[in-house]
């Protein structure tokens, strides 16, 4: 098998698990529904403030949605001592996270795509024309949020504090992708220049880049101990 | 062995001596000898307390990051207890600089808080490495707490560029750097002097706490070693 192949194998892994009972994106999916729903009564239902707030909600809501779903991947191999079948597996350790980030990132994309229609309609805006644009700022977000998730969540899986530790190291790290995602969608959802979005698209790649070479040369030190 | 052990303290005395001074003399300077701001007036010598502690622990992040990748090449105990304690003080250095200019802040810009862009970096590094501290107090295996940190002080130190760089894009407020510029200073001559004598005091201190912390760490190796051997 060629190592495209076998990250393909663990991905596949991934997403066939889930989908036979779907308890992180139904979970994933109704978080991320309440999350924009509450939202409007913290701002006291006022529509302009709304609006001008509504891509920095959407991209709360989906850096916590995110992160429910990167505990769970991770978790999930614990049991039955999944981690050793695994590490077992005759694959090079890169492909192993490489196949857990494509599980990872596909399910949280999913659930993205999924809220998209939900945020339209909750905070009455029209997005349809503009998705290819959208999508162009949330796929390199959503991967990078992916990539760092699956690498710390790798550190904090076997934690007693492991629910609070994921999220207190992710978030600081992931800030300039929460700022970068916000930015952008604004630039879309507000129809302005497109090229406004180009030095956040720019700075994701870097991100991206930074933590998918980081994570590929360390996870082997990571799981080996 | 012993004579090394000896002049080791010997050295670390003198270190410790030369702190002493560096501090007093620094801290005459800013407080007594250095002009009061022409326009801030008194609370302006915050500034040689905030600059070299902010300064210090970007060297002390800077250490981490050294000693991190040596410890993952190597796996060399010492290079995590370098690297464990150079965040502690770090962490304390930063936290300090952040209280120090909130202090400055209050009446210079009228505010406690505010989300300039280096204000916000700042905050995102300690509370990075804040995040660091907690993840090594968490892991039971120490062999194991120690490649966890040593891969994130790594990437950490190596997201800082991108987190101020984004943050920056964000907003901007922050008076811009007056020393670390390029062209002629803008700072009066016995500033620049406060600034730069305090400076290595910070520095001085820091590597003394580095070494105190180191030892301590030894001295706490040494016990489990010798708990184990008479526990057997």
């Amino acid at each position: 098998m060629t190592f495209a192949r076998r990250v393909l194998a663990i991905a596949w892994k991934d997403l066939v698990a889930e989908w036979r009972d779907r308890e992180s994106l139904t979970a994933m999916c109704f978080f991320a529904f309440l999350v924009l729903f509450l939202f409007n009564f913290a701002l006291g239902g006022d529509q302009t403030l709304i609006r001008g707030a509504a891509s920095g909600l959407l991209w709360l809501a989906f850096a916590f949605t995110s992160v429910l779903g990167l505990a769970r991947s991770v978790q999930g191999e614990l049991a039955n001592d999944c981690l050793d079948g695994l590490l077992l597996y005759p694959a090079e350790r890169e492909a192993i996270f490489l196949g857990k980030l494509c599980g990872s990132f596909s399910i949280i994309l999913l659930v993205e795509l999924i809220s998209f229609p939900i945020f339209a309609v909750l905070y009455n805006m029209d997005i349809w024309s503009q998705l290819p644009k959208l999508l162009l700022i949330t796929i390199p977000a959503t991967l990078g949020f992916a990539t760092a998730g699956t690498l710390l969540s790798t550190m904090t899986v076997g934690l007693r504090a492991r629910e609070a530790m994921l999220p207190f190291l992710l978030f600081p790290m992931t800030i300039p992708l929460i700022l970068a995602a916000v930015r952008g969608t604004e630039v879309v959802l507000r129809r302005e220049a497109f090229e406004l979005a180009m030095p956040w698209l720019k700075l994701m790649a870097a991100f991206d880049l930074l933590f998918l070479v980081g994570s590929l040369l360390t996870f082997e030190l990571l799981i080996e101990e | 062995m012993v004579q090394g052990a000896m002049i080791g303290r010997g050295c670390e005395r003198a270190l410790g001596i030369l702190t002493v001074i560096g501090l007093v003399i620094g801290l005459y300077i800013a407080f007594v000898y250095a002009p009061a701001d022409a326009v801030q007036g008194e609370v302006q010598r915050l500034m040689y307390l905030h600059v070299p502690l902010i300064l210090i622990s970007y060297l002390a992040f800077f250490v981490v990051f050294v000693a991190s990748i040596l410890y993952l090449w190597r796996r060399d105990r010492q290079y995590d207890a370098i690297a464990h304690s150079s965040v502690e003080i770090g962490v304390l250095f930063t936290a300090l600089s952040i209280a120090v200019g909130s202090i400055w802040g209050r009446p210079t810009w009228g505010v406690w808080w505010t989300w300039d862009a280096r204000l916000t970096t700042t905050a995102i590094l300690l509370l990075m490495f804040l995040g660091y501290l907690m993840l090594r107090a968490l892991v039971d295996d120490p062999s194991r707490g120690a490649t966890f940190c040593a891969v994130l002080g790594i990437i950490g130190f190596l997201d800082i560029p991108i987190i101020h760089m984004s943050v920056v894009w964000w907003r901007t407020l922050h008076q811009p750097a007056s020393m670390l510029r390029p062209g002629p200073s803008t700072v009066a001559l016995n500033m620049q002097v406060a600034l730069y004598a305090n400076l290595v005091a910070f520095g001085l201190l820091y590597a003394y706490l580095l070494i105190k912390r180191l030892q301590i760490e030894r001295a706490r190796e040494e016990l489990l070693r010798l708990q184990m051997e008479l526990l057997g």
